[in-house]
């Protein structure tokens, strides 16, 4: 298979969103719309297996290739081309987005079975594996910056599926303009890009990057990587930005797994990886990504800790854990942000479609108060979960347990080489961090799957209401009770679960080898990474390899904060209220997520708010004032002018006799 | 050739003409029964006549005279025309007042 095969990757999924589009509009044809999604995006996926070994396997340490397209925009010395550009980094995207992407489509196609927006949401889905490839895929920033708006508008039209709900309405908006703030900095970056270096394309300009140094770098040339950082927060979901991805959680459940965990967030995490050697130039640029990300990975896994929601939940643990990632990242650590990135959709795909599928079986039911003991209900679904939350919670051996090492290896590492105590502070952090989310995620599984069974339904959901419709009114009712009482999910939606379950156990593993190379083959390779890696491997800590005495310290954090979950939350339930109950207003911050919303809604909404109100009220008084002042005045001489058209005949007449009388006057008057 | 009337001078004939018209005119704009309005234009069109006719007299040309038998032929049409109308306007309300008739003006 040639590489140019590989450009089908992106338009296959466009075409069928196409496709999907039609059947949204023809409605007989809509049952048809999952399969043509979900072919679209295998093919995707059996394209990028077969073009992988093309890229990798023939020469691993050749550069990337390009693959034309046609020239996309040409102006006046300015060219961005519809390009390809297909090295290591862009095949590991590849894998994840369209390997995850066919699982949760196939998830997907019984998830939604019954709604109302069956079509459209997987023309939206379609669309989205074409705007993320197509992100992935780009050969200069311009097409990077096309994929990452589609891809925004994606997840926007996503969020907003149910758009007859108000909150789904609002938190579509919330994420579109949280991510145009950041997006703002990204394309000042890229514009900046262009004037510094002349090109966007990713091949010449690495090529000017590799002859530059951070010493040598204008400041110009050193604000580009904040203005994409900026970009990067938005997307990924990090602080100060990170506030639309709980409330994203709005959306349908496949649509949370697959873009709100597992793919469109971790944009910013590839971008950063991609443009590497432009944040090597600052020498500020990459600790600040560090800070931030260790910053995010405690903050949110703290707010974890006391939400009752399942989903924002994992919403929080996808922002703790994609702040993992930008802390490797900011560590120079890219091996270990890209795997932590492959591994995390696995599992983290794996979570919120299991918890897809509890939601599915109680009817909408998604507070954890409000369920227990689900394991006998639902024993599939229980184990998979509990497959998933090992590998977030890193017990040994799963995937997120050799990807988060990696990073917290190289963060410690970087700080005992250069005795830089505040890289041994985010490792410090990082490792609290884990047994925070080893602590969460059992609860949560605890809570829901262990102890007596006892369980509430959920008042409304999109399922129940499309079950009614398609019922016939005569015995619906029976069906629809026996639809709402808790069940497994049929095997439609569990088989995908299986595979996910499989990589989130095994990734971890059969990665750890192959995956890092992959990514020092290209552009997201420190530059100084050889002298790093050598002086890594001597530094010990208590006298062991580092990475195997961060495995232990890690697998320990692991069990224990399963244990802890375990105690409060399976074995001795009351205590845990008895633990809540001596902290009141710790756990009052952390259950209102420390005020964020309310703080931003305070100081920037409300202000915001307010001077839309002035405005408003200038425009209604000033600027209307004026034109309504300008309409008045020919509408005051109609008013002079008006009583001579009443339609009255003697006042005609009389109006005729003295015009005459006076005509008469005036002759007279001048003939005299 | 004729001669002039004697003793009637022009201004006679003039100041006839200019009373029939006033009458008319006064007429036109008091009265709101449409046909006494319609009589009234009557008698204004005769006051012209006449005025045309004393002028073709006193000035020995014949235009005048010519002038008035078109004008009364025309007034005979307009005449059957308007009265018609009339007609229509009196079976639509019952009534001839041209007061009636005021939402006319649009």
């Amino acid at each position: 298979m040639t590489l140019h095969t590989a450009s089908w990757i992106p338009w296959l999924p466009a075409l069928a969103a196409v496709l999907c589009g039609l059947c949204c509009i023809y409605r007989p044809l809509r049952i048809l719309a999952a399969p043509i999604c979900i072919l679209s995006i295998l093919a995707a996926f059996v394209i990028t297996c077969c073009t992988y070994s093309n890229i990798v396997d023939t020469d691993p340490h050749a550069t990337a290739h390009v693959v034309k397209l046609f020239t996309w925009i040409s102006v006046a010395g300015f060219s961005a081309d519809m390009a390809y550009y297909l090295d290591p980094l862009t095949m590991i995207m590849l894998i994840v987005v369209t390997g995850v992407g066919t699982l949760v489509a196939i998830y997907a196609a019984g998830y939604m079975a019954g709604d109302r927006g069956y079509a459209r949401f997987f023309a939206a889905v379609s669309l989205f594996i074409f705007a993320m490839t197509t992100l992935v895929m780009a050969d200069n920033l311009l097409l990077l910056y096309l994929g990452w708006e589609g891809v925004g508008l994606c997840s926007y039209l996503l969020i907003g599926f149910y758009y007859q709900k108000p909150s789904a309405v609002a938190a579509a908006k919330k994420a579109f303009i949280v991510n145009r703030i950041g997006d703002l900095g990204f394309a000042l970056g890229i514009m900046l890009t262009y004037q510094q270096f002349g090109t966007i394309q990713y091949a010449p300009l690495f090529e000017i990057l590799n002859t530059q140094s951070p010493s040598t770098a204008s400041t110009a040339v050193q604000v580009i990587p904040f203005l994409l950082m900026l970009g990067a927060f938005g997307k990924s979901a990090q602080l100060p930005l990170y506030v639309w991805l709980p409330d994203a959680m709005e959306g349908p459940t496949p649509v949370s797994a697959l873009i709100h965990a597992a793919t469109m967030v971790t944009a910013g995490v590839y971008m950063i990886a991609r443009l590497f050697p432009l944040f090597e130039l600052s020498p500020y640029a990459l600790p600040t990504v560090a800070c931030v990300g260790a910053a995010t990975a405690l903050f949110a896994g703290t707010i974890a800790l006391c939400q009752y929601d399942i989903k924002r939940i994992y919403a929080y643990s996808t922002i703790s854990q994609l702040g993992y990632m930008f802390l490797g990242l900011g560590v120079l650590s890219t091996t270990g942000a890209m795997f932590h990135l492959f591994t995390h959709a696995f599992f983290k795909a794996l979570l919120f479609l299991t918890a897809g599928s509890v939601m599915h079986s109680l009817a909408g039911q998604l507070d954890l108060r409000h369920m227990s003991g689900m394991r006998r209900k639902m024993p599939v679904t229980c184990w998979l979960m509990f497959a998933g939350c090992l590998a977030l919670a890193g017990f040994p051996f799963t995937a997120g347990f050799y990807s988060k090492d990696t990073i917290l290896a190289d963060t410690l590492a970087k700080g005992l080489n250069e005795h830089n105590r505040l890289y041994i502070l985010l490792a410090v952090v990082g490792l609290v961090t884990a047994f925070l989310t080893a602590f969460y995620t059992f609860r949560l599984w605890f809570r829901v799957f262990m102890g007596p069974t006892k369980y509430d339904m959920g008042d409304e959901h999109a399922h129940a209401h499309a079950a009614q419709e398609a019922h016939p009114p005569g015995h619906s009712d029976i069906t629809v009770e026996h639809h709402h009482d808790a069940h497994e999910v049929n095997w439609l939606m569990n088989a995908p679960l299986v595979v996910l379950a499989t990589g989130a156990l095994l990734a971890g593993y059969l990665a750890h080898n192959w995956l890092p190379e992959l990514v020092l083959n290209s552009s997201a390779t420190p530059a100084h990474l050889g002298a790093q890696h050598a002086a890594e491997h001597q530094t010990t800590l208590f006298g062991i390899d580092l990475h195997l005495a961060m495995m232990i310290i890690s697998s320990g954090i692991a069990v224990l904060g399963i244990a802890t979950a375990a105690y409060y939350h399976w074995l001795n339930r009351p205590a845990a209220d008895r633990v809540a109950a001596q902290w009141p207003s710790l756990v009052r911050i952390l259950a209102n997520k420390y005020y964020v919303d309310e703080f931003n809604n305070r100081v920037i909404v409300e202000p915001l708010r307010l001077l839309g109100y002035l405005c408003f009220v200038f425009d209604r008084l000033v600027i209307d004032g004026i034109v309504n002042l300008v309409g008045f005045i020919p509408s005051l001489f109609g008013l002079a002018i008006r009583p001579t058209q009443r339609g009255n005949l003697q006042g005609y007449g009389l109006g005729m006799a003295t015009g005459t009388a006076v005509l008469v006057l005036i002759v007279l008057v001048a003939y005299a | 050739m004729p001669q002039p009337i004697d003793p009637l001078t022009l201004a006679h004939f003039q100041m006839t003409a200019a009373i029939l018209f006033v009458m008319g005119v006064i007429g036109f704009l008091t009265r709101r029964n449409l046909i006494i309005m319609f009589l009234c234009t009557e008698m204004m069109f005769q006051g012209i006549a006449l005025s045309l006719l004393a002028f073709s007299r006193f000035h020995l040309n014949h235009t005048g005279q010519t002038f008035v038998i078109f004008l009364l032929s025309i007034a005979a049409a307009e005449a059957a025309l308007a009265l018609a109308l009339v007609v229509l306007l009196f079976r639509r309300k019952r009534t001839l007042d041209a007061q009636a008739w005021t939402q006319l003006s649009g």
